[in-house]
């Protein structure tokens, strides 16, 4: 069996060596290859088909019928267009001219937010900046205290005026879906950013709670935290893991907070990340940075290019174009 | 809805031309892949609904939507066995292990159980044997108070998380509980480590008592990924039932079908949101209706 993309491209291509001549329904058949290794690692399929006609329509065109090597042609469009997609619009963090820079988390439950809190803190401490986090989690239980744990092993101070949702505590607000609001984390937000002002602190860090796309009520809230401190960034935060959901989701939270920047987490795992492609392509936000694990340091900047061969599972594009 | 429309539509399209269109077909296969079933077990079916749609030249959409919701529930199997242990057995508690990936709603879905089982009038205790993540502990031990039962913990960053699910199953015994519910660290299936650490947990257990049951937490919105975590965390704890989180998302959770096949055990549960009472019995139908929808 052939498991990747590249063994099924260098097999179509062999055949067609020795035909001689490529026919465009030998392109058909390897875009469908090229459809089912992206739906196989996650991109969503309204991605995938606006990627495959892209890649047809180039293909079909003279660079693949007149080359020497129409296979190696092919591989080459597609990667191509990949790593355009993911790293078209690559950038540093946005600085505030008037610090504190304030850069604003959000994201689905679970999606490491709150890690990346502590990782985010420490990498711009190493650089000399002055970072202090902000707990506005007021509903998971215990999210206020993870943060300060998570900001004491980064080395950065945490602003945490309301403990959330701790035992001993009735919830303030009830919201849709069985979640609960322990204290008003707009207000704790915006206390957050004058805190950091008034410490002379140059980059504040807002945690925010997990929310779903389709919670209208706590997306409104995320909106409403936006407007109250005016992030310079706003990241999302999308596990690497996620499947066709990672386009409404993304649309979701696009149209909620208007995020400037995305943050994939969970990249030391083996899933194939489609969902890079997917939420570059339909947002148009760049891909930032890369969250690799569950330590403070398991963070770095995201390089478009590895992710493109990850996605297909091609390894060394490069070797595979010299075997096409 | 919006899936649902495509499904119509290209049903429609797919008899109105009057002849077996590939592009509508592709449409239908497309609405199983939106739901995370992965491309594999699409094309099968709709091979499968193909064939029986020539063979018994139905033109009615209703009736293939019909046959193919049938293929769907055959697959998902609602013989199995779905039922979770709470019940004492020989004269000492049923310990239950909570196992998955980070972050895909293991805790959460102890504290639910707990709740759950409380109702019923169990004496429950919770393990925190996640001694890794910061405040993981905490979490555990906030979400028992809810629900009103203890949680075994240890104050100390990083002890071991064996020895704590050990004495967690250990106060279980000597205070006569009907079920000890163990919480582990999220961890990814590829760090050979860390599944190593899970079984220990498991054997250090096994030292003090049998374990009933081995949940592993899915979450809804992980697409094809969920197969791989599937078949390592099988591996290394002899898991018995998956639980489906965050299905209260625009997920559906698809890859649960590829997943349940893969290990030969039921999904049991599903987590509908992040309240007390979010937590809901599998329903083979229920979630199929939501997947074509
Ligand atoms: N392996 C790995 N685990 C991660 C990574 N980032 C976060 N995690 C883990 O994922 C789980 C969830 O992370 P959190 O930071 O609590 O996620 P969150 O988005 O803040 O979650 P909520 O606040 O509940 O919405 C934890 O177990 C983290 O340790 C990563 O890059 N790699
Ligand atoms: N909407 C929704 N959120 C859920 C559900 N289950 C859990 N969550 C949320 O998902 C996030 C992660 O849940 P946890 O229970 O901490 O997950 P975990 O698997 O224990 O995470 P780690 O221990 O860090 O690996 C929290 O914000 C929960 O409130 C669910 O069914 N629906
Ligand atoms: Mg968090
Ligand atoms: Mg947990």
């Amino acid at each position: 069996m052939f498991n990747n993309l590249s063994d099924r491209l260098t097999l179509t291509f062999k055949n067609l060596r020795s035909k001689g001549r490529v026919t465009d329904s030998d392109i058909n058949a390897t875009i469908r290859d090229i459809r089912v290794a992206l739906l196989d690692a996650d991109v969503s399929l309204p991605v995938v088909r606006a990627f495959t006609s892209r890649v047809r329509e180039r293909a079909l065109g003279a660079e693949v019928h007149e080359a020497l090597n129409p296979g190696q042609q092919v591989v080459k469009i597609v990667n191509d267009e990949l790593v355009e997609i993911l790293g078209g619009q690559t950038r540093p963090i946005r600085l505030a001219k008037q610090p504190p820079t304030v850069i604003m988390l959000a994201g689905l439950q679970g999606s490491g937010k709150t890690t990346l809190a502590g990782k985010l803190g420490y990498w711009l401490k190493q650089q000399g900046h002055t970072p202090m986090l902000v707990a506005a989690d007021l509903q998971r239980p215990n999210a206020v205290t993870q943060l300060e744990v998570v900001g004491e092993r980064a080395g950065v101070p945490v602003f945490a005026p309301e403990r959330g949702n701790v035992a001993g505590y009735d919830a303030a607000v009830e919201y849709g879906s069985g979640t609960r609001g322990y204290g008003d984390p707009i207000t704790v937000a915006r206390q957050g950013v004058a805190e950091a002002q008034r410490q002379q602190r140059d980059v504040v860090i807002v945690d925010t709670a997990g929310r779903l796309a389709i919670d209208t009520e706590l997306m409104q809230q995320a909106a409403d935290i936006r407007s109250a401190i005016e992030p310079d960034e706003v990241l999302f935060v999308v596990d690497a893991m996620i499947g066709q959901a990672a386009v409404d989701t993304a649309v979701a939270f696009s149209d909620g907070v208007d995020f400037t920047g995305v943050v994939l987490s969970k990249l030391d795992g083996d899933a194939r990340g489609g969902a890079a492609l997917s939420i570059a392509h339909v947002t148009g936000r760049p891909i930032m940075f890369a969250s690799t694990g569950e330590q403070t340091k398991d963070f770095e900047v995201f390089h478009p290019d590895r992710m493109a061969s990850r996605i297909l599972d091609m390894g060394d594009v490069l070797t595979l174009i010299e075997q096409a | 809805a919006r899936s649902n429309t495509a499904f119509g539509r290209s049903l429609l399209a797919l008899l109105g031309g009057g002849k077996l269109d590939e592009e509508a077909w592709e449409d239908v296969e497309d609405t199983l892949i939106a739901s995370d079933l992965g491309v594999e077990a699409a094309t099968q079916l709709v091979d499968k609904l193909k064939q029986r749609v020539s063979a018994e030249g139905t033109t009615d959409e209703e009736t293939m939507r019909g046959w193919l919701r049938e293929d769907l529930i055959e697959l998902i199997d609602p013989s199995m066995d779905r039922r979770i242990s709470s019940r004492r057995l020989e004269d000492r508690p049923a310990v239950l292990l909570v196992v998955g990936v980070n972050g895909t709603g293991k805790t959460t879905t102890v504290g639910k159980l707990a709740r759950v089982m409380v109702a019923e009038e169990r004496k429950v205790l919770l393990g925190a044997a996640d001694t890794f993540r910061a405040a993981a502990a905490d979490q555990l031990q906030t979400w028992g108070a809810r629900v009103g039962v203890d949680t075994i913990r240890s104050d100390k960053e990083g002890a071991d998380p064996a020895a704590v699910a050990f004495d967690a199953v250990k106060a279980g015994q000597e205070s006569d509980a009907d079920v000890v519910i163990i919480d582990t660290a999220g961890r990814l299936h590829n760090k050979a480590n860390l599944m190593d650490e899970l079984g220990k947990i498991k054997r250090v257990i096994e030292k003090r008592s049998p374990i009933d049951e081995v949940l592993l937490v899915l979450d809804a919105t992980t697409g094809q990924n969920g197969l791989k975590q599937a078949e390592v965390f099988a591996q290394v704890v002899n898991v018995t039932g998956i639980v489906l989180t965050k299905l209260d998302g625009t997920a559906k959770g698809g890859i649960v079908v590829g997943v349940q096949r893969q290990l030969g055990v039921p999904v049991k549960l599903v987590g509908l949101g992040e309240g007390p009472d979010d937590l809901a019995p599998f329903d083979p139908a229920t979630f199929v209706d939501a997947l074509l929808d």
